[in-house]
């Protein structure tokens, strides 16, 4: 799959090319268009909607089954022998003995394939069956998803389904929004919005309208990459550029949009969420391979064996021929074609010894130990009813060996719910009262109207103290909650509901409404709030959003009394240092802040202050300005905001959990413990993955983080020293000592990826060193880790010797070293195809088994990749489920499905091969001694029917018993002691020293068995002389059973009266069927068949033959069960001396590495805030059009001359080109750049502690502010970007820290444009510098890929306002004074209602 | 995780002990308290069967002569040369004469024992028509295939009995005969040739066709008997119930040997006044001398034993169970002394399992 998906990758990028055309309404026209396929057999090129994962249907299931079955090796061989065995020559077997084996096994096989895709069937027909409405003459029409052609126009509504991959043209959401969620594409549960464009959206507005839309849209072909789309649409003679903020994508739901319209793009396999579910892939277990090795080693044995013996009949032939006159001469064609003929017949009478039915039985163990799976009753969720499920029958053991775990983060190992959980106002902590989780028996928020009854915090005390009104502080605290934030409000059925664009946001103003302070309704410029049963209507003077920069929202409002209120709530770090005083309670609240991130809990500080009237009317008018200033409107008016937000007196803080599954810190630790290295990479923002790996404990305080920066200084130096060689030993202390955490981003693997695609070495090559040399003091810290690490490194690769790989490749193999010495590794930012890239990388480098487990559909890709694929059934959909190898309702059951199933179905095949192989050699290798006494003439030592059903029926149901339910500890203790499992790691219960102690067990025994019965029969006369051939070869095949069967007895250790059920039906099945066999009435059917007439009868009708047979067993168990004994006594004293001998080796060596500041703080705000809807509510108008393929992209400045020209029309942007340039672009880093953005990083890393640095307050912190805004800034347009502050702010009140900011602010822009320049990596890499000792938010960037609000910069006029602005009836005047919203001219749009985000009135 | 049990979801697996691996089960480890005991029994009671054994077995008289007749040794020796290069050979006969000094006690069996012969070798021992010998009609008329060369004769008839191993019937007869005083006649030892064969092979897997008309002769008419035959299968004795596919020899010989040294019963002898064994006195045996072995390197022999509970001869499974038993005894010692070497260290992790 690694490979498979890089080189998919490789023609992604190559693939641009626009030969996509779509012609809307316009389905023949794409028709006629084929593409080459297999043969004469011509492909569509433009497919239909539906979907066919299934693989055969009625009429191809037999041929293609059996063509399939038999493209297996072993089949064909068996196929082949049975056909062989039917020529007389060399027929040395009766025909059943291996025909009906053959048979059972390809019937089992036909029926489990047959199964499956029954089930493939049932689920493509209830996807394809789904209903949607598409545009059929003039009218829409109720038709099924897999009627709909690329080129239809699609009508979706309110909840319903994207079908296929719409490009969006128009909705009845104003300024031609539409919402959606992506759970199922990406697992994010947020809103986001897509456009439509403005001249779709304004001319088709009715169906009639919409069938004579003739545009065309150009775009590239299909492709995975999930948040790329690039392409135009040619209407009436004009082009209009689209990018993916114009695609609704398939899998994506309609969110709080009436009707929305689209036309298809593409369809069925060729949608993006399809493209990137990539192929099926046979997952095949190491054990199943090695199995398989085994088999074809068995097969050259018996081909090496065969041709011994007929040499061996070769040299005896001639004496054979002339003196043995007895024996038919056969058809003399010379020694020859004897020789050869008699290497077939050897070849025939071996066979049995590969074990086709090994194969049968480990197909039931599979399916035996899945069964098990999905019977668990522990690993059943009650509260969805969702049962573990193994949809892979045949990956069990695979759980038993796995090594990583990658994991997804939201859904996965939290709940994503976010609940409100504490907070603290005034300096005092309000808790939940109900810790226990019992909820008070009635409903505490009874009293108040609007309580939703779903939160789960209670406060007595607080409540009463909110009840009466009395403290003022407590009353601000819960205003500012229900006024200060972006939620949009939705009444359904008399219900309140709340949108918000982070699910904490909505938690806490949630929390507000239950509390009696409800946000009832806005409109642009107000805010409608009940606050214990009295509405209040704010007026909203400003509303100043969120961004990752500023960290902080403010609100600010006139209230009903007429007096100006500032309500801000934001980080710890940026308001603490924005508050007038710093007394007891400031302090307190700190000491309370840092107890409620130690409990991980996610806070938020809120302030607020009474503005006085003079002084809103001095800010105002700049406030105007700037928002209506053409160009860095944004900076402007950050900088506006900024002079506001001063001066604040602190209210408290609140604290949300992002709840995790139960049980995950435990789940983590014991794999842990097991030698599990646990991954997460999750899409989200790093401070948010950090804060649950804090969470689940999979990073500690005392661990080292390394991050990109860190992790790129060791890969290179690694790459230098990789000459220098150290002890070995070393390296393990260090790994013993210190437990290393490495957080990296999708930037980085970006980079890292970008070697895997051979783009031009010496670019990565020289940044690198640019880096390493500017970075003196850095290497310095960092030489001792180096020493330690990177030597550990080199001297493992010295000894692979691998120096034909490219420099990429190493740098690769080094980092994954790197990450597998590293207790936990956390990615974040990363794309679904980024995931599966990293689990192929380590499947690439590390050959280990991988696990990944995810919820959403963003991890299918990777849950495809990795050995195992693990789905949770939660609420983002089924999508991982389909494509996941085992289902389970909850994170924690991952345990169980490793430790206690993974381990015993790994345990149990690794017994059933062991055995099974002891088994056919000891019972099937006298075949060869025999040999020795027949002249070499392939005379079979045993009955064919014994041969026949040996392997089927006599020894099968121990060994099948041995498979499903051998423990050899029970579950309790597997859980308890998750160290059993390394055994699985290391491949340590079967290998191929196991398989050949297996077979020198299996030789031992058939030596015995033959030899000493030969010995005696040579002895013997007499009438009871056992010197026939017949009886010799019962005696022979019956101490061999018995002697296989007591090993059997001495093996399993998990003892039932199942066992001894086998055990009586395989020897009674024994008996049974050899007197079956061998009595009259068989033999007058058919005496040729049954020619051992009652052999078994004589023989066990006289004693001496039962001595033999007991002599037989005897010596066959007898010393084995002394050479366990003595290994049993023998080893334990030894493994106890290991076991207090490996503590030792932890010896006490100084950390060299910089241990990182204890634990900064994480403020809700800062993790997972986007910017809410901030713009659409104050200006409605003034959205502007993400950049590019989003915000990993740098849009080059071309494009903004165009933008801010709002007259000029829109025209088609030629991004393609622009991309094209970024290489170009990183390769002209000037060196004297980096230097610069190192001096700053050099002037900002003093600051020791900024989060207590509240005395001076603006001056130490502005370099911060700095840092972020050009971590935030790096994917600005350059024209932002580019152009200095050169407004300076007049404000009388803070002149001296606008001063001190300004100077700051321009210092920081001129590394900014370099860090543009050079690489978006670069740049973080420089600022990742000193992430963790400053602040941790200082790394923010602008928000994730798969998000498409807007962005921060409300200076821009977006050109759809300039189309607008003739059609807008209402007439707008300054699009963010909160004046009338542009609107569509819908004549269902009443005007001037609150502005929420569903359209009620609009509904169809 | 606490939820209500009381609704119980429709995916919700059964709670059972078998779907929960939760069986009762019996856990047995190998401990010392199970194993030294084990192997002191095992020892003791190989070494009481071994003794056994072996005594019995001592206690077993053989006398074996090898008429084969390559050493100039007996009279065969002139047979033997007589008919070398000859097939088939002329008929010729010889004696053994040998002396007991003391009573062989009885019942005493006579066999005739081959070495080198290769009755096991694939391609001659597939080529036999089972169903023509269970008397099958139609596969009398039509013999297997598997019987070619000798399938039909050289005028195409049906070969009866077909197959290598029915041509290459053992045709060597013996007589013997006991000289009471020096210089006295010899007298012939009544030899018992019924129930030589298994009892299954001889009342069951061995039938003769129908008769027709009472006669076995014409049941086989249309026949041809295998080439190396004097005498057509019909004609093998003239007892009516030893003739044709039951006659005995043929049946024991039929039942092919297992290695290429191989002793089949001839006779036994346990009537009149030899039914206590063989009294002492010289004894001749008259040897038919008919079956070339020398030009594969064979040997011929004749063997005279008694036996006893468990069979023939047979000293190695005595020795082999005494060797056993006391191995058995031997490493449980060490056994008992390791275990007490290291028993302080084991204390504690038994209790943990």
């Amino acid at each position: 799959m690694g490979r498979a998906t890089t080189r998919e990758d490789l023609q992604d990028n190559k693939d641009t090319a626009f030969t996509w055309e779509v012609k809307a309404n316009d389905s023949t026209y794409h028709q006629q268009f084929r593409e080459k396929g297999f043969l004469c057999w011509r492909k569509r090129k433009y497919q239909t909607n539906g979907i066919h994962t299934a693989k055969y249907n009625i009429f191809s299931f037999l041929p293609r089954n059996l063509y399939e079955q038999f493209h297996r090796v072993s089949n064909l061989y068996f196929l082949l022998i049975v056909i062989l065995q039917s020529i007389p020559e060399i027929s040395t077997l009766p025909w059943i003995t291996l025909f009906i084996p053959l048979l059972l096994l390809l019937l089992i096989r036909a029926i489990r394939d047959l199964v499956d895709d029954v089930g493939r069937h049932r689920s493509d027909n209830a996807i394809n069956n789904r209903p949607c409405q598409m545009l059929i003459g003039k009218s829409f029409k109720w038709r099924k998803w897999k009627d709909l052609c690329v080129g239809d126009v699609v009508c979706l509504t309110r909840d319903s389904i994207v079908p296929a991959d719409l490009f969006l043209l128009a909705s009845t959401e104003p300024n031609s929004l539409c919402y959606v969620e992506t759970a199922d594409i990406d697992g994010e549960t947020n809103l986001k919005f897509r456009q439509a464009l403005a001249v779709t959206h304004h001319e088709l507005i009715s169906p009639k309208t919409m069938a004579a839309f003739n545009g065309t849209v150009i775009c590239e072909d299909p492709n995975s990459r999930m948040h790329q789309f690039v392409g135009s649409l040619e209407w009436n003679g004009r082009k209009y550029a689209l990018d993916i903020g114009n695609l609704l994508l398939r899998g994506s739901k309609i969110r709080n949009t009436d009707a929305c319209y689209g036309l298809v793009i593409y369809a069925g396999f060729d949608t993006k969420i399809m493209k990137n579910c990539g192929n099926i892939h046979l997952k095949r277990t190491k054990i199943d391979l090695f199995m398989n090795k085994l088999v074809v080693l068995i097969f050259l044995l018996i081909m090496v064996v065969s041709l011994v013996l007929s040499l061996g009949f070769w040299l005896q032939a001639h004496e054979f021929r002339d003196k043995h006159y007895y024996v038919p001469a056969g058809h003399a064609k010379g020694p020859f074609v004897d020789f050869f003929l008699i290497f077939w017949a050897f070849l025939i009478l071996l066979s049995v010894m590969i074990p086709m039915a090994m194969f049968i039985i480990s197909e039931f163990i599979y399916l035996g130990n899945s069964a098990f799976i999905n019977w668990d009753l522990k690993m059943y969720y009650a509260p969805h009813d969702v049962p573990a499920k193994a949809r892979s029958t045949s990956l069990n053991d695979y759980l038993g060996q796995v090594q990583y775990v990658f994991s997804d983060k939201t859904g996965t190992l939290t709940q994503n719910i976010m609940s409100f959980k504490k907070c603290c106002i005034d300096g005092r902590i309000y808790g939940p009262d109900n810790e226990d989780k019992t909820f008070p028996k009635e409903n505490p928020y009874l009293w108040n109207e609007f309580a939703d009854g779903k939160l789960s915090f209670f406060n007595k005390e607080l409540l009463s103290l909110v009840r009466t009104k009395q403290d003022k502080v407590v009353q601000e605290f819960w205003r500012l909650l229900a006024i200060c934030h972006t939620v949009m409000v939705q009444e359904v059925d008399n219900q309140l509901l709340y949108q918000a664009a982070s699910p904490d946001e909505e938690a806490l103003v949630t929390a507000a409404r239950n509390f009696g302070y409800v946000f009832l309704s806005r409109t642009q410029d107000s805010i409608t709030v009940v606050e214990l049963g009295e509405e209040r209507v704010y007026e909203v003077l400003a509303l100043m959003d969120f961004n990752s920069d500023r960290k902080r929202m403010s609100v600010l409002v006139r209230t009903p009394e007429g007096s100006i209120c500032l309500y801000t709530k934001g980080a710890d770090t940026v308001i603490f240092e924005r508050l007038y005083k710093r007394g007891v309670i400031e302090a307190n609240t700190e000491r309370i802040l840092s107890a409620f991130t130690e409990q991980t809990l996610r806070t938020l500080c809120l302030a607020y202050k009474e503005v006085e009237e003079s002084a809103y009317q001095q800010w105002q008018p700049q406030h105007e300005k700037a928002s209506t200033q053409l160009q860095d409107r944004a900076k402007a008016l950050q900088q506006v905001y900024s002079d506001m937000e001063q001066g604040l007196q602190l209210l408290g803080v609140t604290a949300i959990e992002d709840k995790l599954q139960d049980g995950v810190p435990d789940t983590i630790s014991s794999l842990k413990k097991g030698n599990m290295k646990v991954w997460v990479l999750t899409g989200d923002k790093q401070e948010t993955a950090v804060n649950i790996g804090f969470a689940c404990q999979l990073l500690t305080d005392d661990m080292l983080i390394l991050e990109a920066r860190d992790v790129n200084i060791i890969l290179d130096s690694y790459g230098e020293h990789s000459k220098l060689v150290r002890t070995p030993k070393r390296s393990l202390r260090f790994q013993l000592q210190n437990e290393v955490a490495m957080v990296i981003s999708g930037e980085f693997l970006d980079h890292l990826l970008v070697s895997l695609r051979k783009e031009p070495r010496a670019v990565i090559q020289s940044e690198a060193e640019d880096k390493a040399r500017q970075e003196l003091s850095a290497i310095r810290r960092f030489s001792m880790m180096w020493w330690s690490l990177g030597t550990s490194l080199s001297s493992r690769r010295s000894k692979r010797k691998r120096k034909n790989e490219s420099p990429e490749a190493r740098r690769e193999r080094a980092f994954v070293e790197l990450a597998s010495r590293c207790q936990a590794v956390i990615c974040c930012r990363v794309t679904p195809k980024q995931k599966a890239l990293i689990v192929a990388l380590v499947k690439k480098y590390q050959k280990a088994v991988t696990l990944a487990i995810g919820d959403g559909a963003n991890d299918v890709n990777m849950i495809k990749t990795a050995d195992i694929g693990v789905g949770l059934a939660g609420q983002e959909g089924m999508q991982a489920v389909q494509n996941s190898d085992y289902a389970l309702g909850q994170f924690c059951f991952l345990q169980r499905l490793l430790l206690v199933h993974g381990r015993w179905s790994y345990m149990r095949i690794c017994k059933f091969l062991r055995y099974f192989f002891y088994k056919t050699v000891a019972s099937l290798v006298g075949q060869i001694w025999f040999a020795f006494y027949s002249g070499f003439s392939a005379q079979p030592l045993y009955e064919g029917w014994f041969l026949a059903l040996f392997n089927l029926l006599y020894s099968t149901l121990p060994v099948l018993y041995m498979g499903l339910f051998e423990q050899d500890v029970s579950d309790t203790q597997s859980l308890r002691m998750p160290e059993l499992y390394v055994a699985g790691q290391k491949n340590e219960l079967f290998n191929y020293w196991v398989f050949s102690k297996a077979i020198i067990h299996g030789l031992f025994t058939s030596l015995v068995n033959f030899f000493l019965t030969l010995w005696i029969t040579c002895d013997t006369a007499g009438p009871n002389s056992l010197s026939d051939y017949q009886s010799f070869a019962v005696v022979v095949a019956f101490s061999s059973l018995l002697s296989i069967t007591i090993e059997v007895m001495l093996v399993i250790r998990y003892w039932t009266f199942l066992f001894l059920g086998t055990l009586l039906v395989s020897l009674g099945s024994y008996f049974v069927l050899t007197y079956a066999t061998q009595s009259l009435w068989a033999y007058q059917l058919v005496p040729k068949t049954f020619p051992f007439l009652y052999v078994l009868h004589s023989v066990l009708s006289k004693a001496p033959f039962l001595l033999v047979v007991l002599l037989n067993v005897a010596v066959n168990t007898l010393p084995i069960l002394a050479l366990r004994m003595f290994h049993h006594m023998l080893r334990k004293p030894r493994f106890k001396e290991q076991v207090e001998a490996f503590p030792s080796e932890v010896s006490e060596e100084p950390m060299p590495q910089f241990r990182r500041e204890s634990r900064v703080r994480r403020s809700s705000y800062a993790f997972s805030h986007r910017e809410g809807y901030g713009n659409l509510i104050t200006q409605g108008t003034s959205l502007r059009r993400p950049h590019g393929e989003g915000s990993d992209t740098n849009v080059p400045s071309g494009t903004e001359i165009e933008e801010v020209l709002p007259s000029t029309p829109r025209e088609p942007r030629k991004i393609s080109f622009m991309m094209s340039q970024r290489p170009q672009l990183r390769s002209r880093a000037p060196s004297q750049d980096s230097q610069m953005s190192s001096t700053l990083s050099l002037a900002s890393t003093p600051d020791p502690d900024p989060g207590h640095s509240g005395n001076q307050p603006a001056a130490t912190n502005r370099p911060l502010t700095g840092q972020g805004w050009l971590s935030e800034d790096s994917s600005l347009p350059f024209a932002e970007a580019e152009a200095p502050v050169l407004e300076r702010s007049s404000l009388p009140w803070d002149k001296s820290s606008g001063g001190w900011a300004q100077g700051l602010w321009q210092k920081a822009s001129v590394p900014n444009q370099v860090a543009i320049e050079t690489s978006p990596s670069q740049t973080q890499e420089s600022l990742s510098e000193l992430p963790m000792e400053t602040e941790s938010e200082s790394l923010e960037r602008e928000p994730s890929p798969m998000e498409w609000l807007p962005v921060s910069s409300e200076g821009q006029l977006s050109p759809p306002l300039g189309e607008q602005a003739p059609v807008g009836t209402k007439g707008q005047v300054s699009p963010n004074t909160g004046q009338p919203v542009s609107r569509r001219p819908d004549p269902r749009d009443k005007g001037a209602e609150p502005f929420t985000l569903s359209n009620k009135s609009g509904s169809t | 995780m606490t939820w209500s049990a009381a609704a119980r979801g429709a995916h919700q697996p059964d709670n059972t002990a078998f779907t929960q691996q939760r069986l009762p089960a019996w856990q047995p480890l190998l401990s010392a308290g199970i194993t030294l005991p084990l192997f002191f029994c095992a020892g003791l009671a190989f070494l009481g069967l071994g003794l056994g054994l072996y005594y019995s077995s001592n206690a077993i008289q053989e006398l074996e002569h090898d008429y084969t007749g390559d050493a100039d040794a007996g009279s065969c020796a002139a047979c033997a040369a007589q008919g070398q290069g000859r097939a088939p050979p002329p008929p010729c006969s010889c004696s053994w004469h040998f002396t007991l000094s003391e009573l062989f006690p009885g019942p005493v069996y006579l066999y005739y024992e081959l070495t080198g012969f290769y009755q096991n070798n694939r391609r001659y021992g597939v080529s036999r028509d089972d169903a023509q010998l269970s008397g099958l009609v139609s596969a009398l008329r039509h013999p297997a295939n598997e019987c070619a060369p000798y399938q039909f004769s050289a005028a195409g008839l049906p070969v009866a009995p077909c197959g290598a191993v029915a041509n290459s019937l053992f045709n060597d007869t013996f007589s013997l005969w006991h000289q009471r005083q020096s210089g006295g006649p010899y007298v012939e030892v009544p030899l018992d040739r019924a129930a030589i064969a298994w009892w299954t092979d001889y009342h069951i897997k061995f039938r003769n066709p129908p008769l027709v008309n009472g006669s076995l002769a014409l049941a086989f008419r249309g026949t041809a008997p295998p080439p190396n035959w004097r005498r057509p299968v019909y004609e093998l004795s003239p007892d009516p119930n030893n003739t044709g596919f039951v006659n005995q020899d043929f049946v024991v010989w039929m039942r092919t040997a297992a290695l290429p040294t191989f002793r089949k019963l001839y006779a036994r002898i346990r009537q009149g006044n030899y039914s206590a064994g063989l009294p002492s006195g010289a004894y001749r045996v008259d040897i038919a001398y008919n079956y070339p072995v020398r030009a594969f390197g064979g040997h011929k022999l004749l063997v005279f034993s008694n036996i006893s509970w468990m069979g023939g001869k047979n000293p190695f499974l005595g020795i082999a169970y005494l060797v056993v038993g006391s191995l058995c005894i031997v490493v449980g010692f060490v056994m008992l002394a390791v275990y007490i070497r290291y028993q302080d260290q084991d204390d504690d992790e038994n209790d943990d399992e």
